[in-house]
């Protein structure tokens, strides 16, 4: 009698569960703490591309059959780019061999970026002798999509070359030539040939198809129909991936969604905005910019909160690593958007890595490090009381 | 791959041909070594069997199937109904002290059908046997005592095939025996074998990954190093305490040489296990456990997204609750259990920033079994585990139930 009664619990207990599983499953983080997801409002189609894109970026892992290296820096999108956030110092890489806007003098000796690791049996790349270099740790890859929709006219109507309105603070866009698989945006505003880069430390990708592209050459060795160069080689070679994988990948930057901030109500956070705009901090660290027409519909003419400005400042001889690209001085830095700030040490393994080389451990060290145009709004931030600088702090990592 | 499946299917075919031809009464189940004098390393005969009257062949197996409803960080993967395996075992003595054992293992989900182990054994002096043919390395103990229905999980442990490669077969020869005295037992075993490949550092796990080697089924026709790989046990029992055994496999594993060139540097794998098994008289408490470290020489010019250390084990508690005969099988066995594993896959700093590297899992996983009889296993487990990435960020947490069934026939 009584296993009876124990069988009868069991099959009811055991029915109960199949109807409520996912409440024994571990929940979901709040959506404001995780960078990755697709922005809202994508098609089913679009969705897929999306999932593609996510698969070829996060869990394609290159190896010698499938075309890694010889020489590389990483195995896989994802390696650097952990939850589509900051990457640290493992995933750092260096670039060298150009030190003003006549190029790089090193491309015959593996420039502009350093494959520093080697399949067994190979050797890597030695930095050569005389180059100077610098070192980038991955940025994170939220909102991206929203950043390359900002036209040529926005852009420019924040540069302010020669200072005009005086507050020491100019700003210049990263003009460069075009690499022949890109089509230039129909709102581009070229000059002389050369168009506004956007992407990267020095912004010196015109796009994401561009960053791309060179990513799987250069970080992974993956040649592709549109560089078909092999790193290690430096003969052209069969493609190594698809057409259509690199352009879900695409797919996928630009329609990653954008961070979402946390305690946007808290008063602490709110004072701290406002500060940040007193300071001058705002003046290139640009709250709010807005996206052109896109045929992706969640995309398309939208206001978002990046906190950049996309244009090139000089940041003191303390940044100089003298090294460059395009038409960007050694001594000038793209400012970085500030979105996600908080959420870096998710994907840093617990730590902050900032600026371009992750050398900054907090942020009130990377502000420190702020020089050049920036050292009125550092002098601005240091007079600051220590409730003041907390606050300031506080709204900073509610990005 | 083709040809094999035709091949197993015909005989599957045959097999059941015969048997239909038998009267059900003539087929009768051979005892098992009872536990107390059987080691780890006799689980491959340590099965039950069906024997038909006066054939020198005896056949076995195994299934294993399950439900499971799992979920990581908030998404669910739903229900999931898998058919995990179906394996096949036939042994035979083919002669005086010479014997024969085959398992042959279909795993659809895999579209693989594996053999796993098919040797003859010859046997000496009970000290000394020879065995060859396709071995089962014996590294730990679940590697050769794999065997579904002998788990309270539907799981297989995390260390013994995501770190170990189970199961981990291979072409080799070797030596094994065993001696007894009162309460004590002892074994020891010997084998070279075909082994690894460069794949253990240079696969899709993006970590150094031993099982990653399974994937070239060339290694039965071409070892990649040219040089054996060397596996070999020895344990003790003693039917009071309990048994342990201690085992190390090693070699160079990669190709370093094609058609006389010198191509790559040597580089060795070394691994080394504990394992332990007891069961605690009176409570009747069943105990066991195994952990393995395993070095990898890797180059440095390469990335330390692949480690060259790695650690991990489990151990698996199962306390029986309720014996008694339930709905009319005699001596059925309810038990509660509960296995807790870990595995780190990169163990050691950044050269960069001399922080610990991640990629490290812990897992817990209670669980409620029933067993009609000893061969058949009815089990309900809930897992939880924790997942960190190669960069120690916040872990991925993985829970959820399933429900599996696993039995000898
Ligand atoms: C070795 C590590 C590494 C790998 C692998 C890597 N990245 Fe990056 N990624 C970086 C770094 C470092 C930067 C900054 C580069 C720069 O400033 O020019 C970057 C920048 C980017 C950017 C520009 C972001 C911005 O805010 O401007 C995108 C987009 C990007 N990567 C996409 C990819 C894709 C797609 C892949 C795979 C094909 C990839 N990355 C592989 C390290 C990596
Ligand atoms: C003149 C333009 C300018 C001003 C003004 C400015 N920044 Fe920046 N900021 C930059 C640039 C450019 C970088 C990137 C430098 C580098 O990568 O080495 C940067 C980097 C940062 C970073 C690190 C971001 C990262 O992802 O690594 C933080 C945080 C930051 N700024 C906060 C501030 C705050 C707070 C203020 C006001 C006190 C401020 N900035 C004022 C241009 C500016």
């Amino acid at each position: 009698m009584k296993t009876k009664f124990l069988i009868v619990l069991y099959i009811i207990f055991a029915v109960a569960l199949s109807q409520s599983c996912s409440k024994f499953e571990p929940v979901a983080p709040d959506e404001g703490e995780i960078l990755d997801g697709p922005v809202e409002g994508l098609s089913f189609d679009q969705n897929r591309q999306f999932l593609a894109g996510d698969v070829a970026f996060n869990d394609e892992i290159f190896t010698s059959q499938t075309g890694l290296g010889s020489v590389f820096v990483a195995t896989s999108c994802g390696s650097c780019h952990a939850g589509d956030g900051k990457g640290t110092p493992f995933t750092t890489l260096t670039r060298f061999g150009q030190i003003d806007t006549t190029g790089n003098q090193f491309l015959h000796l593996g420039g502009p970026q350093l494959q520093n690791r080697a399949l067994p049996g190979f050797t890597p790349e030695q930095l050569p002798q005389g180059a100077t270099f610098s070192k980038f740790t991955p940025p994170a890859n939220t909102g991206l999509g929203f950043l390359e929709l900002v036209s040529d006219a926005d852009i420019l109507a924040m540069a302010d070359p020669t200072d005009a309105n005086g507050d020491g603070i100019s700003g210049v866009p990263n003009y460069n030539y075009l690499p022949s698989f890109i089509q230039p945006f129909t709102s581009a505003i070229p000059q002389g040939g050369k168009y506004i880069h956007r992407f990267g430390k020095k912004a010196s990708a015109y796009n994401l198809l561009h960053q791309t592209v060179n990513a799987y050459n250069q970080d992974i060795g993956i040649t592709s129909t549109f560089n078909p160069k092999d790193v290690y080689s430096g003969n052209n070679i069969d493609p190594e991936i698809s057409d259509q994988t690199i352009h879900n990948v695409v797919f996928y930057l630009q329609t990653l969604k954008v961070p979402i901030q946390r305690n946007s109500n808290d008063a602490e956070v709110i004072k701290g905005k406002n500060l940040f705009t007193q300071i001058q901090c705002s003046s290139c660290h640009t709250p709010m910019l807005k996206t052109g027409v896109s045929n992706i519909a969640p995309l398309s003419n939208k206001i978002f909160f990046p906190y950049t400005d996309l244009l090139l400042h000089d940041m003191g001889s303390g940044l100089d690593d003298g090294y460059t690209e395009g038409s960007a001085m050694t001594y000038e830095w793209r400012t970085p958007p500030l979105w996600g700030l908080g959420l870096s040490p998710k994907s840093q393994g617990g730590e902050y890595f900032l600026m371009h080389d992750g050398r900054a451990k907090s942020i009130e060290e990377a502000i420190q490090l702020h020089s050049g145009e920036a050292l009125q709004s550092k002098n601005n931030f240091n007079q600051l009381s220590q409730e003041n600088k907390n606050a300031l702090i506080k709204f900073l990592k509610s990005l | 791959m083709n040809k094999s499946i035709v091949i197993v299917l015909i005989s599957c075919c045959l097999f059941l041909k015969v048997n239909a031809q038998i009267d059900p009464s003539l087929l009768k189940i051979q005892p098992k070594d009872t536990v107390k004098n059987a080691l780890n390393m006799d689980a491959v005969y340590n099965r039950p069997f069906i024997g038909v009257n006066k054939m020198p062949v005896s056949l076995g197996g195994y299934v294993e199937a399950n439900w499971q409803h799992l979920g990581t960080d908030g998404v669910s993967d739903g229900h999931q109904f898998q058919f995990r395996r179906l394996t096949l075992f036939v042994a035979s003595t083919i002669g005086k002290r010479i014997k024969f054992l085959s398992e042959i293992e279909f795993e659809p989900a895999e579209k693989e059908i594996g053999i796993e182990f098919a040797a003859v054994d010859v046997e000496f002096h009970p000290l000394l046997n020879l065995r060859g043919g396709m071995i089962l390395n014996p590294i730990g103990a679940f590697n050769q005592n794999h065997d579904g229905p002998k788990w309270e999980f539907t799981d297989r442990p995390i260390s013994a095939t995501q770190m170990l490669p189970a199961t981990w077969s291979n072409v080799g020869f070797g030596l094994y025996g065993k001696t007894y005295s009162k309460n004590w037992m002892f074994g020891y075993e010997f084998y070279l074998s075909s082994g690894f490949d460069n794949s253990i550092i240079d696969n899709n796990e993006n970590k150094t990954f031993l099982p990653a080697a399974k994937q070239n089924s060339a290694r039965f026709e071409e070892t990649a190093s040219g040089t054996p790989l060397f596996t070999g046990k020895i344990a003790a029992r003693n039917n009071k305490i309990g048994e342990i055994g201690l085992s190390y496999m090693g070699g160079i594993y990669n190709k370093w040489q094609d058609d006389g060139i010198v191509i790559d540097d040597k580089r060795r794998l070394d691994v080394f296990a504990v394992d332990f098994n007891t069961t605690i008289p009176k409570a009747n408490t069943y105990i066991t456990a195994e952990w393995a470290w395993v070095n990898v020489q890797v180059p440095s010019t390469y990335t330390q997204q692949y480690g060259n250390k790695q650690q991990g084990g489990f151990i698996d508690i199962v306390q029986p609750i309720i014996k008694r005969t339930i709905l009319g099988w005699k001596d059925a066995v309810i038990n509660i259990a509960l296995r807790a594993e870990y595995v780190d896959w990169n163990v050691g700093k950044f050269n960069v920033t001399l922080t610990n590297i991640g990629e490290d899992i812990w897992s817990i996983m209670p669980a409620l079994s029933f067993r009609p009889t000893s061969q058949t296993v009815f089990r309900l487990n809930y897992k939880y585990q924790q997942q960190k990435d190669i960069l120690g960020n916040p872990p991925s947490k993985t829970g959820g139930f399933s429900f599996g069934i696993s039995t000898y026939f």
